[in-house]
């Protein structure tokens, strides 16, 4: 185990990581804004990954495949927002329950539709290649993720910073009463907000879809996987999905490269001790 | 009282009626019976106690695998040693139980939920990765249920009505346990913990107990399941198992024991039965979900009168 290994390790870690905050992010959005426990999370990606497929058959355009399959799962959710989880009110159980129910659902009509096969989404061939630095082999589309996770972070902390709708959104994560007092339609907030975390889980769901696949099954996969990054990182903020997910990419990498017996209990374990020890999260605010 | 005669009378007949059923029926009968055995645990969580446990497959499938492992690596649990596995099937599960408690009774609402799941997850984990324990994705595959006293478990019928028994005395033992004064300062807690922590009570001790007792009755439960299917896998232990017995218990009647067998009863039917006889099953899975949720708050039991205790 010489430096290459640990720099291919931390290239890997972070580029998963990358994936892991597009998926964790909307996720942890959705929480902060609506307290919602949103278990149908990992069937947005995944019904991403499956829409971008039916696009590029149809069209051949890999680069359409993205604004397609993140827009057309943000509305899936939207709908899910307005019709089922609104009336709902807050009460995690039952969140839980309809929202797993609507992850079986989703995952039916996924079988129904797109198969059981394992299907790849093959990114266009200019992603395909790699390149060498310093003698390491790194895949361009690794660097892509990486970049474009990159992209959208900054675009959404803009968002949340310095705009008008983010400091509403602020203002709902904070004190949704208060908020309604001084005229901010917090229920408008949530569909705007839920509709945006579907929309960031798809667009996961399509670029994750080159390098773990898109086959059914996967959804329940990678939805613990979020829910220990949002968790590790606090349940609502942003800064510390993007914290969490290198946190979580890289001990994932490093966790099946070293101590392949326990890779998925240190993922989870630490999950555990930050919710035993700091609920909020490492930079989750109270 | 009335309700556990009408319960004792159906479970009287099934028994009565079940050399009659065809084997596949007895199994779907004992998968009903153990993971009922399983959603009682639940509902002294979340219906005596209000903590919504999104973890619960973790004991069963410490039970599980623990018997696995010691019928074929060891060769133990297979005459009657079977009564020694399942004192240690549930000593694991309230082990496991009293280890992950320390972590999950801190935390409330929401954060209950994750922290279980979490926990959930790490015998997931090591279920599914500690190949040389485990058998990783593959599981461990049992070579025969246990014969003593000149009964033999490998047979179908046998075995439902020892889980049956099982089933029952669980049943009573819950039942006792939240008919005492205990399970009604559980009971206590659920509507407002902050005051009966203000009246005395070491409200963290009651939950924990209450905890471990659950996880014991998981423990139990996993015994039986290893040898109920012969084959023991990470998938027994993965989030939607343990999503699955939540609905059961929502679905049957939280605080009611007796609901979490109908909950469990119903899914078994759709994930066991229906799946096998058309594909689109899992559509009325997820349906049953989210109208439960959205029609049902109080389960099945509910709808009868004076359903929850």
């Amino acid at each position: 185990m010489d430096a290459k290994f640990w720099l291919i390790q931390i290239f890997n870690g972070v580029s998963y990581g990358a994936l892991l905050f597009l998926l964790a992010s909307g996720l942890t959005l959705i929480f902060g804004v609506m307290r919602i426990v949103n278990l149908s999370h990992g069937a947005y990606f995944l019904l991403g990954g499956y829409v971008a497929l039916t696009v590029i058959k149809a069209s051949g355009s890999w680069l359409l495949a993205i604004p397609i399959a993140a827009l057309a799962v943000a509305a899936i959710g939207l709908v899910m927002e307005r019709i089922f989880l609104r009336p709902l009110g807050f009460d995690p159980l039952r969140q839980v329950l309809l929202t797993v129910g609507f992850a079986f659902l989703f995952q039916q009509a996924a079988l129904d539709i797109w198969g059981g096969d394992n299907l790849i989404i093959q990114p266009p061939p200019t992603l395909s290649h790699s390149v060498v630095v310093g003698g390491l082999h790194l895949p361009i589309y690794r660097i892509f993720m990486i970049a474009l996770a990159a992209a959208i972070g900054l675009a959404l902390w803009f968002a949340m910073e310095r705009t008008r709708i983010g400091a509403m959104v602020r203002a709902t994560v904070d004190d949704a009463e208060m908020a309604r007092g001084v005229g901010i339609d917090t229920s408008r907030v949530s569909m705007f907000i839920f509709a945006l975390g579907a929309f960031l889980a798809a667009l996961g769901g399509v670029i994750g879809g080159a390098f773990l696949g898109v086959y059914p099954g996967l959804d329940f996969e990678v939805l613990p996987v979020a829910f220990a990054v949002v968790i590790i990182g606090g349940m609502g903020s942003l800064a510390g999905a993007a914290v969490g997910s290198m946190l979580v990419g890289l001990a994932d990498n490093f966790g099946k490269a070293l101590f392949p017996e326990v890779a998925y209990f240190s993922l989870y374990a630490p999950m555990v001790l930050i919710l035993a020890m700091k609920p909020t999260g490492l930079l989750g605010r109270e | 009282m009335n309700r556990i005669a009408i319960l004792l009378g159906v479970l009287g007949i099934v028994a009565l009626l079940a050399p009659f059923a065809g084997p596949f029926v007895i199994l779907l009968l004992a998968h009903i019976l153990v993971l009922g055995i399983v959603a009682m645990s639940v509902d002294l969580l979340l219906g005596y106690t209000g903590l919504p446990s999104l973890g619960q497959a973790a004991y069963l499938g410490v039970g599980a695998y623990l018997t696995a492992i010691l019928a074929t690596k060891f060769g133990v649990g297979l005459g009657w040693d079977f009564w020694l596995v399942i004192a240690l099937g549930m000593a694991a599960g309230a082990a496991t139980a009293a280890f992950f408690g320390l972590f999950a009774i801190r935390a409330s609402g929401v954060y209950f939920l994750m922290i279980t799941l979490a926990l959930g997850m790490c015998v997931w984990g090591l279920a599914y990765r500690w190949n040389s324990l485990t058998g990783g994705d593959n599981g461990i595959n049992m070579r025969g249920r246990p014969s003593f006293a000149g009964m033999r478990l490998a047979d179908d019928l046998t075995f439902f009505y020892l889980v049956l028994a099982f089933f029952i005395a669980s049943f009573f033992a819950l039942h006792l346990l939240v008919s005492s004064p205990f399970g009604k300062s559980l009971v206590g807690i659920r509507e407002r913990e902050l005051r009966m922590r203000i009246l005395g009570y070491n409200t963290w001790l009651h939950k924990y107990i209450a905890f471990v007792i659950a996880g014991a009755f998981g423990g139990l439960a996993g015994v039986l399941w290893a040898h109920l299917n012969g084959i023991v896998s990470p998938s027994d232990v993965l989030l939607p198992a343990s999503v699955d017995v939540l609905l059961m218990v929502v679905l049957g009647g939280p605080g009611t024991l007796a609901g979490g067998l109908i909950g469990a009863g119903v899914v078994v039917f759709l994930r066991d039965y229906l799946a096998t006889v058309v594909p689109w099953w899992q559509y009325v899975l997820g349906t049953v979900y989210v109208l439960t949720i959205l029609y049902m708050p109080s389960g099945i039991m509910g709808l009868f009168k004076g359903g929850k205790a």
